[in-house]
């Protein structure tokens, strides 16, 4: 089966700062999909590459068959690609509900004239897009803060309207960038729950980034491990916990050298 | 002439057919209406299809999950059968409810969602003779491949192939003495008993109620507390079908302030710790307006509290009375009242405990016409209540009609009834302890004062002694300390011991925006709790409370627990009261503690996540000594 979104041998710089050097992933319909690596591997840039906000010197990227390469930001979204980002990126000055709809504006079709006169096609346009957006709220569970203006609204819930307004462009393919950081246990929770909704209830694609390796290892179907811009593991959690790349990467190199001076020590003679 | 629940709907389809709304659930974003003619129709086709699935005359149907409209059509789909329901509180963990079905009886059960399905689940071997659950809200269920679950559609499907007459012979062969309900009391001592009510028990009581306080066919009413709960039944299905008024379901339980502004119902029903909260809410709203605002509130509620004073007093204003009161009601009262959604309020009633005299006082200086009730589940609810114009605090009111009370050679309130309940389901012990010749024994102590109006002191086992031999009651202080918009819940011992001293819990929220704007910084609920400044802060209220406390009774002692009681660890029952015994026998260490020299307890707590990981805690607690209080 070929997969329904790939990158291969992406390659970014920024100046003399290597940002990705050649990582390729290949993501299948329907799975979740985990990025992990430590501070500064490359994994937000991934993800920026991905959907075009940045731009890749090197590589291609295709979804569903098609080559998005070349796409501005806007086509990409049009396409079923929605993501949500590390730091919340919501309009705090308006409410829940506006900034749902404004999810939706990839599928307006009426123009300014419609809209003004809201009769016929804009009305009809607006009354489907505002179920879509009601659907998102009950799935959610938000319906309380409806109304309220985003920048009033503690940080785990905001990060909850944000995954609504990309689920509110109907995606195929959902990037979500660290999802659960700054959350207690139970919001943590919440959001796995959400997560695992949104892949089995409504069958899109998820590829997220994590730092909690207890959320990656139990939801992710697959994992790529990122370190200094390129990928140095791929494969199921179990795999990919017992590689010792990953090891490395993680607990850093001192700790191969303390581990062999452990090792020294033991070894001497007790006298 | 009384008559059967459903036959009561059949009654109202048939007068109003499609012309008015019976139900209106919040969905979507938007009130969507159910009329008279549709709910019928909604509960003839669940009943035909509680048939196909083999509910029989006498079967029991359990019932679990929020305030809509689906819970109602399958109570009476059931009691259309000649079945009874049995309703379930939602929060329940998954032993509570396997108790309660699996001795009910009950082969079917009915949920809300995928929660209710897990708990289920979960306790399935406890529970074998379920042999069918129906589930109304299909999130994340689509994965549970189970012949035992079906959704609540397919079963009212299912009743399409069968004959319409079907539904008309068995609402024809339904008795008003027949039973209508299992009201399970999780009572605030030992398992839960299943009361059982008739069709007439609860239509009685309805009446009775309705000719003192007639609510109107026109008239809105929300409900939002369990329907498992006596209270929400007696209004939410029994006097609504009596009477006719609508029912509205809020959208979601975080949703219902929002809702009852926007429905703007006449009639309120509900226990003292949702008139607890509104009150703290505005407290807290207040204390964070600006001091102009504040100003104004101070002044008319001022006012407001004269007026009630002088209402309570029978008085009449005099004519500068008159202008002040109005301009307190334009400029702030009435606005205040419409924040609330209590404009159009022309009774509320408070019942299940004790709401203190404070927060009485405050909804009369709004102008809100809030009225206790008594009763108890073996009564169908409501017993006694307040006559309109004739409320006093420390009362609960007068009998409505064709109910008899006094007050036994004991000192226990006896009560005898048509609404008095048939026994305790499969539990005859018990039935003969609080049913004897007729009268219901409340286990509550009481008089009957001058004007006739019945005073409750406390449940006669919780009166206590202290050491002494000075008598108190600790829900009368606890009601104190619980005015303070700071306290949540508070639990009074002092039986045997040479002072009285007091278990607190904060109220996180307010509490905590207290500190954020005094800039203390603090992390868990734990955290905050021992912060000196914060045992500062209740201290004063301690203070305050002890002032109006006699002698014996004042509190020299406190300590802020670590964490909030909570009805999943048994310490509060389903209807958040305190469970005393409980209580004390877990946190006898503790308690032990506050009669100590030390001034830190070190408590042990353990600590369950979601997840089924826990941990064992080990926190210090402070203990608060009041100044000035005797500690012998």
């Amino acid at each position: 089966m070929s997969a329904q979104f790939s990158a291969a041998d992406l390659h970014l710089r920024f100046g003399g700062v290597v940002a990705l050097a050649g990582v390729s992933i290949d993501v299948e319909r329907g799975e979740i999909f985990a990025i992990i690596g430590p501070n500064g591997a490359g994994k937000t840039s991934l993800l920026n590459a991905v959907c075009r906000l940045y731009r890749p010197q090197r590589g291609r990227i295709t979804f569903e068959g098609r080559d998005i390469s070349g796409l501005a930001p806007h086509r990409v979204a049009k396409l079923g690609i929605a993501r949500t980002f590390q730091n919340i990126e919501l309009f705090a000055g308006m409410s829940v509900l506006d900034n749902l709809m404004l999810g939706r504006h990839v599928h307006m079709r009426s123009g300014v004239l419609d809209d003004a006169i809201y009769w016929g096609r804009a009305r009809a346009e607006e009354i489907r897009n505002r179920e879509v957006v009601e659907d998102i709220i009950d799935f959610l569970e938000i319906e309380h803060i409806r109304r309220r203006v985003v920048g009033t609204l503690p940080y785990g819930l905001q990060k909850r309207v944000e995954l609504g307004r990309a689920l509110a462009v109907e995606p195929r393919l959902l990037l979500l960038d660290e999802p659960m950081a700054g959350m207690n246990l139970e919001e943590k929770e919440d959001m796995a729950r959400f997560v695992l909704d949104i892949n089995e209830e409504r069958g899109v694609t998820v590829v997220l980034i994590e730092h909690d390796m207890g959320v990656v290892m139990d939801i992710s179907s697959h994992v790529a491990v990122l370190d200094f811009g390129k990928k140095i593991a791929q494969g199921t959690p179990d795999q990919v916990r017992a590689d010792p790349n990953v090891i490395k990467a993680y607990l850093g190199e001192e700790s191969e050298a303390i581990r062999a001076a452990e090792r020294a020590v033991a070894a001497e003679p007790v006298a | 002439m009384s008559d059967t629940l459903p036959r009561l709907l059949l009654r109202n389809a048939e007068r109003w057919g499609d012309g008015r709304v019976a139900l209106r659930e919040k969905e979507r974003g938007i009130w969507r209406e159910t009329t008279w003619a549709a709910y019928l129709e909604n509960v003839r086709r669940f009943a035909l299809g509680l048939i196909q699935l083999g509910f029989e005359r006498g079967d029991k149907l359990a019932i679990v999950g929020d305030n809509r409209p689906e819970w109602v059509v399958a109570e009476l789909a059931a009691q259309a059968l000649g079945g009874a329901s049995v309703g379930l509180y939602q929060d329940a963990v998954a032993a509570e409810l396997a108790f309660v079905i699996d001795h009910s009886d009950a082969r079917i059960v009915v949920v809300e969602d995928q929660e209710q399905v897990d708990k289920l689940l979960e306790a399935r071997s406890r529970i074998p003779r379920v042999k069918k659950i129906v589930y109304y809200d299909p999130r994340g269920l689509r994965s549970y491949a189970r012949d035992t679950l079906l959704p609540f559609t397919d079963v009212q499907r299912l009743g399409d192939g069968v004959p319409t007459g079907r539904f008309a012979q068995e609402l024809a062969r339904g008795r008003a003495g027949d039973l209508a309900l299992i009201c399970y009391t999780s009572g605030t001592t030992g398992e839960p008993k299943g009361a059982m009510l008739t069709h007439e028990n609860m239509t009685r009581m309805a009446g009775n109620l309705m000719s003192v306080d007639p609510v109107g066919e026109r008239d809105e009413f929300v409900s939002f507390l369990p329907l498992a709960w006596i209270g929400e039944q007696m209004m939410s299905v029994a006097a609504a079908l009596t009477v006719g008024f609508a029912v509205n379901f809020p959208e979601e339980p975080d949703t219902v302030q929002q809702n009852i502004r926007e429905i703007g119902p006449h009639v309120m029903f509900a226990p003292p710790r949702i008139w607890e909260n509104l009150l703290s809410t505005v407290q807290v709203k207040i204390e964070d307006s600006p001091w102009l605002k504040r100003r104004f509130y101070d002044l008319a509620l001022k006012i407001g509290y004269e007026r009630a004073a002088r209402a309570f007093a029978r008085a009449r204003p005099g004519a500068l009375g008159r202008v002040r009161e109005a301009a307190a009601d334009v400029l702030v009262l009435a606005p205040l009242k419409d924040s609330l959604g209590l404009s159009r309020l022309r009774r509320a009633y408070t019942g299940g405990a004790a709401l203190g005299p404070d927060a009485f006082r405050f909804f009369h200086a709004l102008g809100v016409n809030l009225k206790q009730i008594y009763g108890q589940t073996e009564i169908a609810g409501i017993s006694v209540l307040h006559r309109d114009g004739e409320v006093k605090f420390e009362t609960v009111g007068k009998p409505i009609p064709e109910t008899e009370v006094r007050i036994s050679d004991s000192g226990e309130i006896v009560s005898r009834s048509p609404s008095v309940f048939q026994g305790y389901y499969k539990n005859p012990e018990a039935t003969a302890k609080s049913l004897r010749d007729g009268w219901l024994h409340s286990g509550d102590s009481g008089l009957i004062d001058e004007d006739g109006h019945l005073v409750v002191i406390d449940r006669m086992a919780d009166v206590m002694t202290l050491a002494d031999g000075s008598k108190f009651s600790p829900q009368y202080i606890e009601n104190k300390l619980k005015f303070s918009p700071y306290v949540k819940e508070a639990v009074v011992v002092g039986q045997d011991r040479p002072f009285v001293g007091a278990l607190v819990n904060i109220d996180m929220a307010n509490v905590g925006k207290w500190a954020e704007t005094r800039q203390i910084t603090y992390t868990t609920y734990t955290d905050l709790a021992q912060k000196a400044q914060v045992y500062e802060l209740v201290s004063r209220h301690v203070d305050r409370v002890n002032r109006e406390l006699p002698r014996a009774a004042k509190i020299a002692r406190f300590v802020l627990l670590h964490k909030e009681l909570d009805p999943d660890d048994e310490e509060l029952t389903r209807t958040r009261k305190v469970r005393r015994r409980f209580v004390e026998e877990r946190y006898a260490d503790l308690i032990a503690g506050l009669y100590g020299e030390r001034a830190e307890i070190l408590v042990e707590t353990e600590v369950r996540y979601q997840t089924g990981k826990a941990t064992v805690m080990r926190v210090p607690l402070r203990v608060h000594t009041m100044e000035h209080e005797r500690v012998a």
